[in-house]
């Protein structure tokens, strides 16, 4: 069967569910191999396996994690070149999309970002312009080079032999070029990555200030989701950039979206318009955020939404 | 410091795009056309670090000839000069071939920096900055939200990442993307757009910058669009008005969908 690489996105070997969802749809392209980079491919190996990759090319030198995106770009390409895979698979992230770039360039290949499927003969589904048109495109030059977005698979375990096979990579000048000095985390807290949870909780200008944040976190934490924030309240200082959902921020495709006190402007809706289902609660009824409600409630979102919240705790026991 | 600042003309966020049934590419005719809502950022940032370092700014725009709006934008806003890679070959573009345009006319410019916007608004590929350091063999410093270019030589920026932020350092010359946030983009002034009309826009055609017909437009694109279609409606929901209970409909909704 071909070979299908799937680069692997993880914290320290602990494995992001991105990646299980890239193996489980590269099963249905040929054999997964997973190529793993940085620390930890102790802990990774097990799950990698589980998840049904044949082999796990594991390049663990610090250098590839010392420098911004081209080290990775050139361990793929040579794998690429030594392998001849059928495809590469990367997870859609900001990283991983630079990552897919540069790799194109290196190894003449085309490129297709932001997949939301995969078909078996690898023509990729993406919905573009803020979700109203699908598009189906293939690479037609190289190795097609796949970014795929979060939550496009369900993860389904099928063990394979994940047998470890280590890689190293002499990296050019140019890929040492720019050094990753300091990492620096800023506080997150437990929730799940916006990118990635299964369920996102937004708000929008109808919250009113950073401390009407707090009855959306409360919600999204009752449901194990992640917050996300409209344009409007991250431009209004009232939630940290970084959660804004939408055009110039993430796109999110959860399997459920609750979007308290936003109105649904086309820069949000670019941004969530693929979520499976989608939950609205605004006081205004003319909002155009309702048409993509799969269920609305017309009201306060500071009276319907902690009775939300209490309404869940309750049956959640 | 030489800055050149690569901007994107694209439609209109508020516009409705759509793709032509020809080419299968997007429709750039019956659409507004403004310029790359995160370039602006990326304008504002190449002058304020040319204001520090008394360096010049080059903006340079690949597109139709409608792209001058947008380049006289950049000019409007203080940058000293123009370049436009405009030819009808460049048409249908993938972002492969667009990287290797914007590489091949910046190769011997002699810029100490070449910025980007993150991402543009139309394709939202965010790779085209990426593509341009593989390229040339510079360093990326990319998603930066904060860039200190002193002029001597080193730029440090910050990256932004899941976590946080990455701090990143590297030697000038050097390709740095920009997001939203990292400044306030400056209204062009009356006296702005007045002295725009003056300077000078360089028009280079593909035969110009050497740069083969075949490697570029459409046709030589490594990807293709098989086919497309409006994506289907949505259903319509339950909409329902709250009457002190809307919290409990909820809950009951998401319980019927296994979500509780």
């Amino acid at each position: 069967m071909a070979e299908i690489l799937v680069l692997v996105d993880h914290v320290d070997g602990a494995v992001k569910k991105v990646s299980l969802e890239l193996l489980t749809l590269a099963r249905s392209l040929g054999e997964p191999s997973a190529v793993f980079v940085g620390n930890g491919a102790d802990t990774a190996l097990q799950t990698l396996a589980e998840y049904g990759a044949a082999t796990v090319y594991v390049a663990d030198a610090a250098e590839l994690s010392d420098y911004v995106v081209a080290p990775k770009a050139e361990l793929l390409a040579q794998l690429v070149a030594e392998k001849s895979p059928a495809a590469v698979l990367i997870p859609s992230t900001a990283e991983g999309k630079e990552i897919a770039g540069r790799l194109a360039i290196k190894a003449n290949s085309g490129v297709i970002t932001d997949a939301v499927g995969i078909s078996p003969e690898l023509v990729a589904t993406q919905s573009i312009f803020g979700g109203s048109t699908i598009v189906h495109s293939k690479v037609t030059s190289g190795t097609p080079i796949i970014t795929v977005r979060p939550n496009s698979a369900a993860p389904e375990a099928a063990p394979a032999a994940g047998t470890r096979q280590d890689v190293t990579v002499a990296l050019s000048p140019q890929a040492t070029a720019a050094k990753v000095t300091d990492r620096v985390t800023e506080e997150k807290g437990a929730r799940p990555e916006l990118a990635e949870a299964a369920i996102v909780v937004s708000g929008g200008r109808g919250v009113g200030g950073p401390e009407g944040f707090e009855v959306i976190e409360k919600l999204a934490d009752s449901l194990g989701g992640a917050v996300g924030a409209s344009r409007a309240a991250t431009d209004a200082g009232w939630y940290p950039h970084q959660y804004q959902v939408g055009q110039t921020g993430k796109t999110v495709s959860p399997q459920l979206y609750i979007a308290n006190g936003i109105s649904g402007a086309i820069q949000h809706r670019a941004g969530m318009q693929t979520s499976k289902t989608i939950v609205v609660v605004n006081k205004d009824p003319e909002a155009p955020i309702f048409e993509l409600a799969d269920y609305g409630v017309v009201g306060d979102l500071f009276q319907v939404v902690p009775q939300l919240t209490e309404e869940i705790g309750k049956r959640k026991g | 410091m030489k800055i050149v600042v690569c901007v994107k003309q694209v439609p209109d966020t508020w516009s409705e795009k759509k793709l032509d049934p020809a080419t299968k590419t997007l429709d750039r005719e019956s659409v507004d056309g403004v310029m790359n809502e995160l370039d602006e950022y990326a304008v504002e940032e190449a002058l304020k670090i040319a204001e520090a370092t008394s360096g010049e700014v080059t903006v340079l725009s690949m597109g139709p000839s409608q792209s001058t709006e947008t380049i006289r934008k950049a000019l409007s806003m203080g940058a000293d000069a123009g370049i436009h890679v405009q030819d009808d070959g460049l048409a249908g573009s993938d972002a492969v071939a667009t990287s290797l345009a914007i590489a091949t006319v910046l190769k011997d410019r002699g810029a100490d920096l070449i910025l980007f916007g993150s991402e543009s608004t139309d394709a939202r590929m965010s790779v085209v900055p990426a593509m341009v350091a593989e390229r040339l063999g510079l360093p990326q410093l990319t998603f930066a939200n904060k860039v200190e270019a002193p002029g001597d030589g080193t730029v440090k920026a910050h990256r932004l990442t899941d976590y946080g932020y990455d701090v990143v350092e590297a030697s000038t010359p050097a390709v740095v993307s920009v997001v939203e946030k990292i400044n306030e983009p400056r209204y062009p002034s009356f006296k702005g757009i007045m002295a725009a009309k003056k300077k000078p826009v360089e028009t280079i055609s593909l035969a110009d910058a050497g740069i083969e017909a075949a490697a570029v437009g459409l046709g030589a694109a490594w990807s293709e669009v098989a086919e497309f279609a409006a994506a289907p409606p949505r259903a319509a929901g339950t909409i329902v008005t709250d009457e002190g209970d809307g919290g409990v409909k909820i809950a009951d909704y998401l319980s019927e969908q296994k979500f509780i």
